[in-house]
């Protein structure tokens, strides 16, 4: 302000200046004129553009953002689907390992009563035929036995036995006896 | 390089030739008609300046409308910068002085930001060397347009009435205080805002550009084979070079004060409650 006032004065001093704070009309419309030109220009031309450019922009990030997040959410629904469906599965493994379990024990169980079951009859008719023998070797022996004693009573009591009821009858009685103290 | 020299002491007048410094004055800011026509019984006068003023109109044109001619949506060259300049308008004072609402004005601002700076610019320009903004006329036309803007916005926003009775009676202040301000502010915002809106734009480019003129003629009038005649011309040139960079800065600053002020008031327009 110093430096407008010391030019003021200066200004004063000499008689032909006129003053820095003189206003000349021509000046004043010609600066008038020329805002008006480039704030037409501009305004008419120019800034529209680059308005509508810079919104389209924003509109596109905007939009941009928007299909980001719509993405995301499907996302999240393909993951929660994901992880149902994993869980399913994963209870669906369970139950058939546990009937695989149940089968497993099933079939030994099965296996096992088979195998019992042959063992059985095999034994049952092991035990028959042995019976079977047993009772013939029995019933030889017991005739055998008979004659035997009987030839060596004939021998020791010199009189024949062979055809006598009473002889034959107290073989038996003794064979009987034998058979029951056994 | 010829800051004042012509208009001073001559090719030959140095320190200790017997010749005083001769100290650049308004002299500096008058420029002599190139060109004079008169439209009735007005005279135009067309010299340096006004040529200055309309080669800045036809640069600002060319480089926006280049810019700008078809923007695509990834910008690049042009674009880039033409959007820098108009997110910088539209973020940085449309929208933090007035809100979204103030949108509309955006191409009025963007019109005074850069006409401000380019014609402030024109200070340091070698050839140029004049800031058209210096000369009164200019920031006086510009101050009054924003004046002839802002004064019936509010008007129209406001009704006439209120317009009024919100300058005069601003919220918040005990009854009695209204004796005191009513009168400021009745001045204030309609004498005076307008009158230092221009001057402090114009004072600010004339003091800066008489500096730098002092200088450069210092420069050139110690310029003398003695050890204090060359040291201060050195000083003298160095300084002018650093004021030279001060300047840059002070007339995108001033370009900026202007338009957000301008901002402000119509601002203050649509929204009464100020």
């Amino acid at each position: 302000m110093n430096v407008l006032t010391a030019v003021l004065a200066a200004g004063e001093a000499g008689e032909e200046m006129p003053s820095v704070l003189a206003v000349p009309v021509d000046e004043f419309i010609i600066g008038l004129i020329a805002f008006l030109i480039v704030f037409g220009g501009l305004a008419k031309f120019a800034l529209p553009k680059i308005k509508e450019t810079l919104d389209e922009r924003a509109n596109l990030i905007e939009g941009g953002l928007e299909r980001a997040s719509i993405a995301e959410a499907e996302a999240a629904e393909v993951l929660v689907q994901y992880k149902t469906q994993l869980a399913g599965a994963r209870e669906e493994a369970s139950g058939i390992r546990t009937q695989a379990q149940a089968d497993r024990t099933a079939i030994i169980e099965e296996a096992r009563s088979e195998a019992r079951t042959a063992a059985a009859s095999v034994t049952s008719a092991a035990e028959a035929s042995m019976a079977a023998e047993r009772a013939q070797a029995v019933s030889a022996l017991t005739k055998q036995v008979g004659e035997l004693a009987i030839t060596l009573a004939d021998k020791i009591v010199g009189e024949t036995l062979a055809d006598d009821a009473r002889v034959r009858a107290t073989v038996d009685a003794f064979i009987a006896d034998l058979e029951g103290a056994r | 390089m010829t800051y004042g020299v012509l208009a001073s002491g001559g090719p030959n007048c140095h320190l200790f030739s017997g010749c005083g410094f001769p100290a650049p004055g308004a002299e500096i800011f008058q420029f002599d008609a190139i060109l004079s026509f008169s439209i009735g019984s007005l005279q135009f006068n067309i010299s340096k300046v006004t040529f200055l003023l309309f080669l800045a109109v036809v640069l600002i044109l060319g480089f926006f409308g280049y810019a700008f001619r078809k923007p695509k949506l990834v910008p690049r060259g042009a674009q880039s910068v033409g959007e820098m300049g108009y997110l910088f308008i539209r973020d940085g004072i449309v929208r933090e002085t007035i809100g979204k609402g103030g949108d509309k004005f955006i191409p009025f601002l963007f019109t005074f930001f850069f006409m401000v700076w380019i014609l402030n610019f024109w200070g340091i320009v070698p050839g140029a060397q004049i800031p058209v903004t210096s000369i009164f006329a200019i920031p006086v036309a510009f101050a009054v347009i924003v004046y002839l803007l802002w004064v019936p916005l509010g008007m129209i926003k406001q009704g006439p009435i209120g317009f009024f009775k919100n300058i005069m009676f601003p919220p918040g202040v005990p009854k009695a205080m209204y004796v005191l301000l009513t009168p400021i502010e009745l001045i204030s915002n309609l004498l005076v805002r307008p009158f230092t809106h221009a001057v402090r734009l114009f004072a600010n480019m004339f003091a800066g550009h008489l500096l730098l003129a002092t200088f450069s003629v210092a420069a050139f009038y110690l310029l003398s084979f003695s050890v204090i005649g060359l040291l201060g011309s050195a000083a003298s040139f160095g300084l002018s070079i650093l004021l030279t960079g001060f300047e840059a800065f002070i007339q995108g600053l001033q370009a900026y004060i202007f338009t957000l002020l301008a901002a402000v008031y119509i601002g203050s327009a649509l929204h009464a409650e100020h």
